[in-house]
């Protein structure tokens, strides 16, 4: 390595500069050869130098050496332990860490490590303790403790943290050993030293973290105090809100928050690295009211013109999130939001835009929305797509605005964007298609559009499906056939086989259109695709060509699902051999896999982000979940007779958490019957339950009759099961009851060695908990994307107007929020989401009854200084009894 | 909400074309290999290159980690967190890592000159960060140990006024540049 002056050398070599570089053409078993010169008698350290940092050079370019090579390098670097060059032997510390030596090895540095860790020179000291802590074994670790223990109340900075930091990292494996240190880290958390501060204080969290109450102590006595230290005063924050997490419980709701004071007195503090984290903690405390938020939000306010980017990054980011809690309470910031939108960083103008989007009101939307279509041409597909997402939900929460919002959708659907971005809109506009049927005409019309012009095989094929599904509903369903049809001309396979579909099942479900759409499936039997050929010829068959299969079969052929998970159907084809036998896919298991650890954990971080996002991704949620039951329902045979599924219910729990067997109901209302799905989970490891069923007691409730119960066969350890009970009902009555349960089945004790179980078993039973059918249950959540012509359109003399008291509670949001659960209808127009400090506020509702009767509720609420929450109901429906069953829920709970 | 202690998830140093300079990796789950570690700084590179993060440190989320970062010459300093990490210690980690290196290389800070002084560099990484846990975030100590200034001499380094760490430091890099 050539180390010439910088300077110097910078003036002569301009010109090739950029090829310049001292490692250029190094080989690894070059610098491997040169490494033998750590063997010299006579040690040249600049030389060993040289060769450590090459070394260490290859090992970052990403070079790996063979277990051999290592072996070598790393007994020759123990070589240089003789050599007494300062800057050397740091260089050799850094090889050790790096070459991470096995354990046999160890043995052979340790004693030179030891050396040095009693060295009087504390640098030393301080990188032998690192570095012997780094590669050392429980066993070694218990004769070196001695001297870590003193190392940790050390006078010299550098050797305390290095002694407390390798004790975080033993902790790990040798817990027991470090523990032992409690009075020394103790000591430590009261240096002068702010970085040993704050190590020690993480140390002592991590020995304490499960002991509640030493936690609670260490926050009192250092809330108190005076941590120097910036960094040790985050922790310390973090630390307070776990305290008051874990406290939460146990106090009582009403008076001041304890630490809370602390926590505000921290947003005066000198450091923005502390101000921000208490903010932000702040911001996150469980059940937050308006009082507590606002001096963080100010804070952070304050943030959002700062002229350092990390500094407005951070900020937003924090406010984005207390958005989608608290939406009013980041309104104030709105002014210094929009001027983020022309902010350089486009990460944080994006933040921007969708927190603006969050807190948006009715009015604000259209200026907001030109705003971003400037916006939108200039940052990348990624934060595109996030814009996509907020704008999807604001649609969702004011749905009259579907016009504005579905425009600017198909707008940015016609310009140039990858696959993700384009797949991001489509999920939009699909799902606005769902939730809000006026605009599923002109959704429909955008996506036509679109497919003329569409260079993604996917994206074509599933609109084309959508087409093929919800065309022939829509009042002119001849004017998609052009579209679909030019499909079958201009694109590859793929998408024309999926036009084919899609035309079939126009044909199917539309008299009028079946003759032409024969004709242009007879066109596609001489395409030069097999699978279009196929589908062309299946379908002519299916639809009349032979005129033995009736019409509405052919409708129900070509709608129908398969019923099966696809993944256990892929399983299945790829195992069966082509035979005699036909491949039967009713042999194909419809248990839906276990999955496996990895997914479980996404899908528990996508719970948890559900949930946070709370309200407003409600409308979306149940309608996916209701369509997955019901794929589950139709597969079984006995429910195949009772007709369409109207409501599922959220899951109810019948049993404690950690108990042995975990149960919850859903119950599924149909129009004269209630099936009763009982989830069950075994957690017992030494046992398998075999024929388990739920025993429904209907003594209590006479206009229910039990029709079928199917049992499980078999409910193994860990994998939940179903077992379901159908009820039958008089046909449209509003039935109500409550039902005893218990849990019947055969016990077989399984060997936890073999996980084989025993032959012999015996009967068992389980007591649940009572299950209840409510009014709730008949009523659907729906969406009406103009309350008021809808309310007016119904007729104001069959409305039904009561008021009640519903005595103290803790704000207006929470007795908002309980009535609309206890409805079980539909908030629309955002008018779940209360002021705050409003002293009244009215919520609208909307729902459908069983049988089809729209209902709609206008509920004005007030609350006076005793916090007495009074309401005034009313309710409009087709049915006056209707009406009057709504105002029952309410009287009777 | 995490009540853990705040963690580093890696430091880099690129060059011009995204090409590593020194790098350190402390969260050994997220990438495991060099395929994953290299995919990670492709893309980050490619994300930032076109900001001007020249004054005041950018930050940005890429692949659901907060990264902040800071351009001088033909080097680009990064450092990443974890998604929920407080985005002002990771910057005080970077600016420290920063300003640390411009103390040892004398405000010489480019690709050449630190590829001449890599030895300085990682060992200024070894010193700021232990096993994703902040280590030092003041510029000048973390210079002075990785100088291993006082170890050769009888005052400790806690006792040196600055100037005298200075010009120790000073001659400890004449001495490194004279090989």
């Amino acid at each position: 390595m050539a180390l010439v002056n910088p300077r110097d050398k910078k003036d002569e070599d301009r010109d090739d500069e950029t090829e310049y570089s001292p490692f250029f053409g190094i080989e690894k078993g070059a610098v491997l050869q040169e490494a033998r010169v750590f063997n010299d008698p006579q040690l040249d350290t600049r030389r060993c130098q040289q060769v450590i940092t090459k070394l260490l050079y290859l090992l970052n370019q990403g070079e790996s050496f063979t277990k051999t090579e290592a072996t070598e390098v790393f007994f020759a670097t123990t070589k240089l332990f003789q050599s007494k060059d300062i800057a050397l032997r740091r260089m050799v510390y850094l090889m050790i860490k790096e070459i991470t030596p096995s354990a046999d090895e160890v043995i052979i540095v340790t004693s030179s490590l030891m050396k040095d860790m009693n060295s009087k020179t504390d640098l030393y000291r301080a990188n032998a303790i690192r570095v012997l802590c780094r590669i050392i074994d429980g066993g070694l670790l218990g004769q070196i403790e001695r001297y870590l223990k003193q190392a940790v109340v050390d006078k010299n900075p550098i050797v305390a943290s290095a002694a407390l930091v390798s004790g975080i990292h033993l902790l790990k494996n040798n817990p027991e050993i470090v523990k032992r240190w409690s009075n020394e880290v103790q000591e430590a958390v009261n240096s002068k030293a702010p970085l040993v501060q704050f190590h020690a204080l993480a140390l002592l969290h991590q020995i304490r973290q499960n002991d509640r109450l030493a936690v609670s102590k260490l926050v009192t006595s250092l809330t108190r105090g005076n941590v120097r230290s910036p960094l040790a005063q985050c922790l310390l924050i973090r630390y307070t809100v776990q305290v008051i997490h874990e406290a939460s419980g146990i106090s009582s709701s009403g008076g001041e928050r304890p630490f809370y004071e602390f926590l505000e007195g921290c947003l005066r503090h000198k450091a923005e690295m502390v101000i921000f984290e208490a903010a932000r903690a702040i911001t996150q405390l469980e059940g937050v009211t308006s009082r507590e938020l606002t001096p963080a939000i100010t804070v952070l306010q304050l943030f959002l013109s700062s002229s350092k980017p990390v500094l407005r990054f951070a900020a937003v980011r924090t406010l984005n999130k207390v958005a989608m809690t608290h939406p009013l309470a980041v309104t104030n910031c709105n002014i210094d939001m929009e001027s983020l939108i022309s902010d350089q960083n486009r990460s944080i103008a994006t933040l921007a835009i969708t927190t603006l989007l969050k807190t948006g009101n009715e009015s604000s939307v259209d200026r907001l929305m030109k705003q971003i279509t400037n916006f939108m041409s200039d940052i990348a597909d990624e934060f595109k797509i996030t814009v996509v997402e907020a704008i999807r939900s604001l649609c969702l929460k004011f749905p009259q605005k579907y016009r504005t919002l579905m425009n600017f959708l198909s707008n940015i659907l016609r310009e140039e964007g990858g696959f993700e971005y384009k797949k991001a809109i489509v999920d939009s506009i699909l799902i606005l298609i769902r939730e809000i049927p006026d605009a599923k005409e002109s959704g429909l019309s955008h996506l036509c559009e679109f497919i003329e012009d569409c260079e993604f095989t996917y994206l074509s094929t599933q609109i084309l499906h959508l087409l093929g599904n919800e065309g022939p509903k829509t009042a002119d369903p001849s004017k998609y056939i052009r579209y679909i049809y030019n499909r079958v001309i201009l694109e590859n396979a793929t998408v024309r086989a999926s036009a084919v579909s899609a035309l079939a099942k126009f044909g199917a479900m539309v008299d009028f259109l079946q003759p032409r759409i024969m004709v242009l499936l007879r066109r596609c039997l001489h395409d030069n695709d097999d699978e279009v050929r196929d589908r062309a010829t299946l379908y002519l068959q299916v639809l009349g060509d032979t005129k033995d299969i009736a019409p509405d079969g052919a409708a129900a052929f070509l709608s129908e699902t398969l019923n099966v998970p696809l993944a256990n159907l892929e399983a299945s084809l790829k195992a069966y051999e082509p035979s005699e036998k036909p491949f039967n896919i009713a042999a194909v298991s419809k248990e839906a896999k276990p999955l496996t650890i990895a997914e479980k954990k996404k899908e528990k971080k996508a719970q948890r982000e559900a949930a946070a996002t709370g309200a407003h991704a409600n409308g979306v949620a149940p309608a996916v979940s209701t369509s997955s039951y019901e794929n589950l329902l139709n597969a079984i045979p006995e429910f195949a007779s009772i007709g369409k599924l109207f409501k599922s219910s959220k899951p109810v729990q019948l049993t404690e958490e950690e108990t042995e067997y975990a149960v919850n109901v859903v119950k599924h209302t149909y129009p004269a019957h209630v099936v009763f799905q009982f989830n069950a989970t075994n957690t017992i490891q030494e046992q398998l339950l075999e024929n388990v069923e739920v025993v429904m007691d209907t003594s209590l409730a006479d206009e229910f009759e039990e029709v079928a119960s199917i049992p499980l066969k078999s409910l193994p350890y860990g994998s939940p099961g179903q077992t379901f009970v159908l009820l039958a009902k008089p046909e449209g009555a509003v039935a109500l009851g409550k039902f005893g349960n218990v849990l019947k089945f055969k016990v077989k004790e399984v060997d936890p060695a073999s996980g084989e179980p025993d032959e012999e078993g015996y009967e068992d039973e389980y007591a649940l908990e009572d299950v209840e059918v409510t009014i709730g249950d008949y009523i659907q959540r729906t969406s009406v994307s103009n309350f008021r012509n809808s309310w007016e359109a119904l007729d104001p003399g069959l409305e039904k107007v009561d008021e009640y008291g519903l005595g103290p509670r803790e704000s207006l949001q929470e007795a908002v929020k309980a009535v609309i659960n206890t409805l079980g209808m539909q908030p629309v127009e955002g008018t779940d989401q209360v002021p705050s400090n409003a002293r009244s506020h009215t919520a609208l509702l909307a729902g459908t009854f069983i049988g089809n009767v729209p209902v709609l509720a206008r509920l004005s609420f007030g609350i006076d200084a005793q916090k007495q929450v009074a309401m005034k109901l009313a309710v409009r429906s087709e049915d006056e009894s209707v009406s009057e069953l709504i105002q029952d829920i309410i009287a009777s709970s | 909400m995490d009540y853990s202690t705040p963690a580093i998830k890696n430091i880099l140093l690129l060059d011009s074309e995204g090409k590593r300079v020194a790098v350190k990796y402390f969260d050994h789950e997220d990438w495991p290999n060099i395929t994953t570690q290299t995919a990670f700084e492709k893309s980050v590179f490619t994300k930032t290159s076109r900001t001007a993060a020249r004054g005041e440190a950018e930050i940005g989320m890429f692949d659901g980690y907060i990264v902040v970062y800071k351009f001088i010459a033909d080097l680009h300093f990064y450092v990443t967190g974890g998604d929920d990490e407080n985005e002002l210690i990771l910057v005080t980690v970077l600016q420290a890592f920063f300003d640390a290196v411009s103390l040892l290389l004398r405000s010489q800070v480019e690709k050449k000159t630190v590829l001449e002084n890599l030895d300085l560099v990682l060992l200024t990484l070894d010193e700021i960060v232990d096993g994703g846990i902040v280590l030092e975030t003041d510029s000048t100590i973390i210079a002075g140990r990785v100088a291993m200034r006082g170890a050769d001499s009888d005052i400790p380094l806690s006792e040196q006024t600055i100037s005298q760490a200075f010009a120790n430091a000073k001659e400890q890099l004449a001495r490194s540049l004279l090989k």
